[in-house]
């Protein structure tokens, strides 16, 4: 069959010494952000983006790759051990994790994650070769009109599906396609938006943007409220799960997987809402509904497994049609472009190797995680003990010498900390950034459909209306937005994300 | 506050809309083209003119629903930490990659209110020698130690 023979490409890829290498560089690096709470895979990825210039596409990619699912991994520890989760997506996890860690079954939360994780991961590795494939030839079908439905679609799920006022979060999509159209004009060379400043003809450095956003800003905001970590570690009992436990987690584990690799295709999709949405569903029908945040082993078995999943599945948009659906698959494509990959549906057939790679390494990795993650979770824990304050200061030196090093040019430091500012007030406005960032990518793609549909159409905007295809997503993304905006859902949304 | 019933939605409106003027003031100087042939001009003023509605009905929320205003502001670790970057920028060239990275890592370290003169010697001094070892020694960035301020060429 093409699946195993692909599949068995992959291997041969990701099973090179230096792709093993580069893979649990990823994992333990990703494991290593996902124990510190208030760095996180995108700021991580973003100051990494610079060194994987260097490597072969292959290699940077799994490396990258293995930090966000890694991160995903360190998260839920620190959760069940510390109450502290390292990652939005392990909050939930912290829930119950940490109140079995209480009664003395750290060990059993800990290994009810890592299975979990590792069995989701594993499922959401084989639907990501079986579906990406065929989604990538759909694609090549698509004409301009369609690749801008489908974009508007992204852009819009992924604004109904994240947390926090809609309509701030469509103008943060639009103040990031603005600033994603600037720099030289693709058809005419006119220059846009850089306000005579002649460092911004290629329109603002993406690295520079994301880091300045994600990492400074990020700091800033830390450091409003410098709490000292307790560090009351719950002691690790015996890892092993009685034949009860099992009972009990099978069935929110392959819920879990379920639930997560559906959710994380979504545009706006991924690890956190997965999350929330499988703790949600566990305890609805759960036999007994009050044994949750009180150490109910579903509540961690189910969560674990659907973040993990969904961080998976998060890939196959961005690798079939090159749409990032989360700011870390956005920094994925900008590390294809700074490779000289053009992101879309070609990646699969043009580059086996990548694609194929990259699918099995996730394989490889989460088994890594497994092996390596359970007996080094004393080492991970004493980590915490390193202090906010020492930290940042070296984030900042990593996130100042990463963005000089993409062009060697001082003037992207310059934008970095403009951004950063930029990041922390709109922050400070509730206005979440992410939205900003994705806008910021797919600016450029929007405006080049768009302007070849008009031109295909002769300037008639109904072609958008006439071809069913781009009239379906059309729709899709305009009920999506009249579903949230409706007064009733809302309010069951605002619920759903306060739990 | 009588009336301003959220402050950080009627900020953020009024910000939005700044920002869309903005951008519409640049876009109308660049040629707009036609429906059919899109000029460098045309989708950009679409997405002020978007811009510029959305930002309209945040502000108007503002006055509509209310909620909690912005709680503090780190004043300190923003501004430091703005410096911190910026001072890498300009001085990275005329002191050079270990001066410049200390200074920025220390001017970091002033951000945080839990700052104390030894721990910040420490984490400069262990950052410079890690940096200088993987960034410069191992990665083999381009970039001059010491600058021709300091005596470097």
């Amino acid at each position: 069959m093409e699946l195993f023979d692909n599949l068995a490409l992959g291997f041969s890829v990701a099973f090179s010494l230096q792709n093993l290498l580069y893979c649990f560089i990823g994992c333990l690096l990703g494991t290593l952000i996902g124990v510190l709470p208030g760095l996180g895979p995108v700021a991580t990825i973003a100051m990494l983006l610079p060194i994987t210039f260097g490597l072969p596409p292959v290699s940077a990619l799994i490396m990258l790759a293995g930090i966000y699912y890694g991160a995903q991994y360190g998260g839920s520890t620190t959760a069940i051990l510390i109450n502290l989760p390292g990652e939005s997506s392990s909050v939930v996890t912290a829930l119950d994790g940490h109140q079995m860690a209480k009664q003395g079954r750290a060990g059993a939360a800990l290994a009810t994650a890592a299975l979990g994780s590792f069995f989701a991961g594993t499922v959401a590795t084989f639907l990501l070769a079986l579906f990406a494939p065929p989604l990538a030839d759909l694609a090549l079908k698509f004409g301009p009109p369609e690749y801008f439905a489908l974009m508007v679609l992204g852009l819009i799920a992924s604004v109904t599906l994240a947390s926090g006022s809609i309509v701030k979060a469509l103008a943060m999509i639009v103040l990031g396609l603005l600033l994603g159209l600037s720099g030289q004009d693709i058809y005419t060379g006119t220059p846009r938006f850089t306000f005579d400043v002649q460092e911004l003809t290629d329109g603002f450095d993406f690295v520079a943007l994301a880091m300045g956003v994600f990492g400074i800003g990020e700091i800033i905001r830390n450091l409003e409220d410098e709490k000292q970590r307790s560090l009351v570690a719950a002691k690790v009992s015996s890892l092993m799960l009685t034949k009860d436990d099992f009972k009990q987690i099978i069935a929110p584990v392959l819920r879990g997987t379920i639930l997560g690799s559906a959710l994380g295709i979504l545009p706006g999709g991924g690890a956190m809402l997965s999350s929330f949405a499988s703790y949600s569903i566990e305890k609805k029908i759960s036999k007994n509904p009050k044994s949750f945040g009180k150490g109910a082993i579903a509540g961690v078995a189910g969560p674990e497994s659907a973040n993990n999943a969904g961080a998976q599945t998060s890939f196959i948009p961005m690798l079939t049609l090159g749409i990032p659906s989360n700011p870390v698959m956005a920094l994925m494509i900008g590390a294809l472009i700074i490779q000289g990959i053009t992101p879309g549906p070609n990646v699969v057939t043009e580059k086996p190797d990548l694609f194929w790679g990259i699918i099995a390494s996730m394989w490889i990795g989460n088994l890594m995680l497994v092996l390596l993650n359970l007996p080094l979770i004393g080492m991970w824990v004493r980590l915490l003990t390193v202090p906010y304050h020492v930290l940042f200061p070296a984030i900042m030196a990593f996130c100042c010498i990463g963005v000089y090093s993409v062009n060697n040019n001082t003037f992207d430091v310059y934008t970095m900390a403009l951004f950063g500012v930029v990041g922390y007030v709109l922050v400070k406005l509730d206005c979440e950034p992410a939205p900003l960032l994705l806008g910021f990518v797919i600016g450029p793609m929007l405006e080049e459909y768009l302007r070849r549909a008009m031109l295909i159409s002769r300037g008639d905007p109904m072609v958008f209306v006439t071809r069913p295809i781009s009239a379906t997503l059309l729709a899709f993304a305009a009920i999506a937005l009249i579903v949230v905006l409706l007064p009733s859902v809302s309010k069951t949304r605002e619920e759903a994300f306060r739990e | 506050m009588s009336f301003i019933r959220s402050p950080k939605d009627v900020l953020a409106g009024l910000l939005f809309i700044a920002l869309a003027g903005l951008f519409a003031w640049q876009a109308n100087l660049l040629p707009m083209g036609s429906s059919v042939r899109m000029g460098p001009g045309y989708f950009p003023m679409i997405l002020s003119g978007l811009m510029g509605v959305l930002g309209l009905i945040v502000l108007i929320n503002g006055f509509r629903f209310s909620a909690e205003g912005a709680t503090g502001i780190a004043w300190r670790g923003l501004i430091l930490l703005t410096l911190a970057a910026l001072f890498f920028g300009a001085f990275l060239r005329p002191l050079g990659f270990l001066p410049a990275l200390a200074g920025t890592v220390f001017l970091s370290a002033l951000g945080s209110q839990k700052f104390h003169i030894v721990t910040a010697l420490a984490i400069t001094g262990v950052m410079v020698v890690f940096s200088w070892a993987v960034f410069i020694w191992g990665l083999g960035l381009p970039i001059q130690l010491i600058g021709p301020w300091l005596g470097g060429y």
